[in-house]
């Protein structure tokens, strides 16, 4: 039997963090605030001379080394980020030409906040499926920036995951996938725009809360499976609260979403956190297990995966050895990273 | 620096500074990079063909940069080796992700991709080769 989906995953997390008392001392504020309005401790903060491209390079070199397979036979690339290093000129030309896959392959840019990635990874599974590409790679990358003093700041971290889909040695079959979108002004950054702004009263209950929970019932309605078919779910995470109220509204038991939650050490890799947590489930995933993944991005939309794993490959490259390398920044050092300061 | 080249010779030098990618004597097994097209050992009698490197070598020798070059004030310290790659070519990258009193000669290490250098807030952004350790 042919099945479709997973045929090799990479992670890349950079191995600077900054503490939210590091953050709220600087602005005046309590930390234990953010620590437990958020339920985050630390972000990662990406090198000066890292990007979403660079991100993109690193996780998709893991992905192409577990899959095995030669990058000259990837004929598709999909980059999803909200930190595209040029405005125009396609992440995804560098991410080929660095892995070695040009120049028989298509490859675009995809933008949809925080879902993109999964968005990607859609868009590769309909080809493959429609045998129009023997592999695709589909990433999610970003090194994500909140104005200085923002709310923002506190949670917007820098990391990606690399997935390349096929339909030959595939270890995690993709058994179904939906999508639920609306117009809702959440977040957004408007052209030119260094920072981002955010509706505040739209970003949890109608946008969050209301993508999620409707993605993730329409993929149990369409598999007509139930909470219990699964033995991992993983949710887009902004911070450590929402993915958490989302898994008790769904009855989705803590350990089962505990394993794919990597926002309080990492904080919100936007278009690489629900795909990192997938990536992370995957490491500590059986033959057999059964995992539900429901990302979000603002805007907004959802995207709800069924994913069973049918053939466990080693992930030389865990995401736990990115999540536990971690050097810490105080505020000046952050400020050089993230090019606060300009010379 | 590149970004003090012509854009067309920094593109040129795209599959060497994103891949390493360089070149091999068939006849004698010598690696060459960045790439040569011909063996001056076997001279006539020299096949060359394309040759990308592993990415992996040791610290040849290195050197601690604390007055930066324009674009790279950001950068200091950062430390300057000369990478002998385990094909036995050598070249010279920053190596990143340590401090200067963590590097020594013979430390193994390995190539990541990065930015290099940007041509201000509008030009192109140059990306390539550091080595951090292995
Ligand atoms: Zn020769």
């Amino acid at each position: 039997m042919k099945h479709f989906g997973i045929v090799g995953y990479g992670a890349y997390v950079p191995r600077y963090r900054i503490k939210v008392e590091e953050i709220a001392k600087i602005w005046g504020k309590n930390p234990e605030d953010y620590k437990k309005g958020l339920l985050i401790r630390e972000k990662s903060v990406p090198d000066v001379d890292e990007d979403a491209a660079t991100i993109a390079v690193s996780a998709s070199l893991n992905a192409i080394e577990m899959a095995g397979i030669n990058p000259q036979e990837l004929d598709a690339i999909y980059v999803g980020s909200e930190s595209h290093p040029y405005a125009v000129k396609p992440t995804g030309t560098v991410v080929a030409e660095a892995i070695g896959a040009t120049p028989n392959l298509t490859s675009a840019d995809y933008e949809f906040a925080c879902k993109a990635g999964t968005a990607a990874m859609q868009t590769c599974l309909g080809m493959v499926k429609g045998g129009m590409i023997k592999y695709g790679l589909a990433i999610g990358a970003d090194t994500s920036q909140g104005r200085p003093g923002d709310a923002l700041e506190y949670t917007a971290a820098a990391g990606g995951a690399a997935y390349i889909i096929g339909s030959e040695n595939v270890m995690a079959e993709i058994e179904e996938t939906c999508s639920f979108t609306t117009d809702t002004p959440d977040f957004w950054r408007r052209a030119g725009q260094e920072y981002p702004r955010h509706g505040a009263r739209f970003t949890g209950e109608p946008a969050y809360f209301k993508h999620v929970l409707s993605a993730t019932r329409m993929l149990l309605e369409k598999t007509g499976t139930t909470i219990d078919d699964y033995d991992y779910v993983v949710l887009h995470q902004p911070n450590g609260k929402f993915p958490l109220r989302a898994a008790k509204t769904l009855g989705v038991p803590k350990e089962k979403i505990t394993p794919g939650l990597l926002v309080p050490e990492i904080g919100n890799t936007y278009s690489g956190a629900s795909i990192l947590g997938l990536a992370a489930v995957l490491d500590e995933a059986k033959e057999g297990d059964r995992i539900l993944m429901t990302s979000f991005g603002s805007g907004a939309g959802s995207d709800s995966f069924s994913i069973r794993v049918i053939k466990k490959k080693e992930n030389k490259h865990p995401v736990k050895s990115y999540v536990e390398k971690r050097e810490y920044l105080n505020y000046g050092q952050y400020a050089k990273h993230r090019r606060k300061i300009r010379m | 620096m590149p970004h003090r080249k012509s854009l067309s010779l920094v593109w040129r030098r795209y599959p060497q500074r994103y891949q390493l990618i360089g070149s091999k004597c068939l006849t004698c097994g010598t690696h060459f990079f960045p790439p040569r097209d011909f063996c001056p050992k076997c001279r006539r009698k020299g096949e060359i063909v394309e040759q990308k490197m592993k990415g992996t070598g040791k610290i040849h020798s290195f050197t601690v940069v604390r007055v930066p070059q324009e674009g790279f004030e950001m950068e200091v310290p950062y430390v300057l080796a000369v990478v002998e790659l385990d094909e036995g070519p050598k070249l010279t990258a920053q190596i990143i992700s340590v401090k200067p009193d963590e590097v020594s000669i013979g430390m193994p290490v390995k190539m990541v991709f990065r930015r290099i250098s940007e041509d201000g807030d509008s030009g192109i952004i140059n990306y390539g080769y550091k080595f951090e350790k292995a």
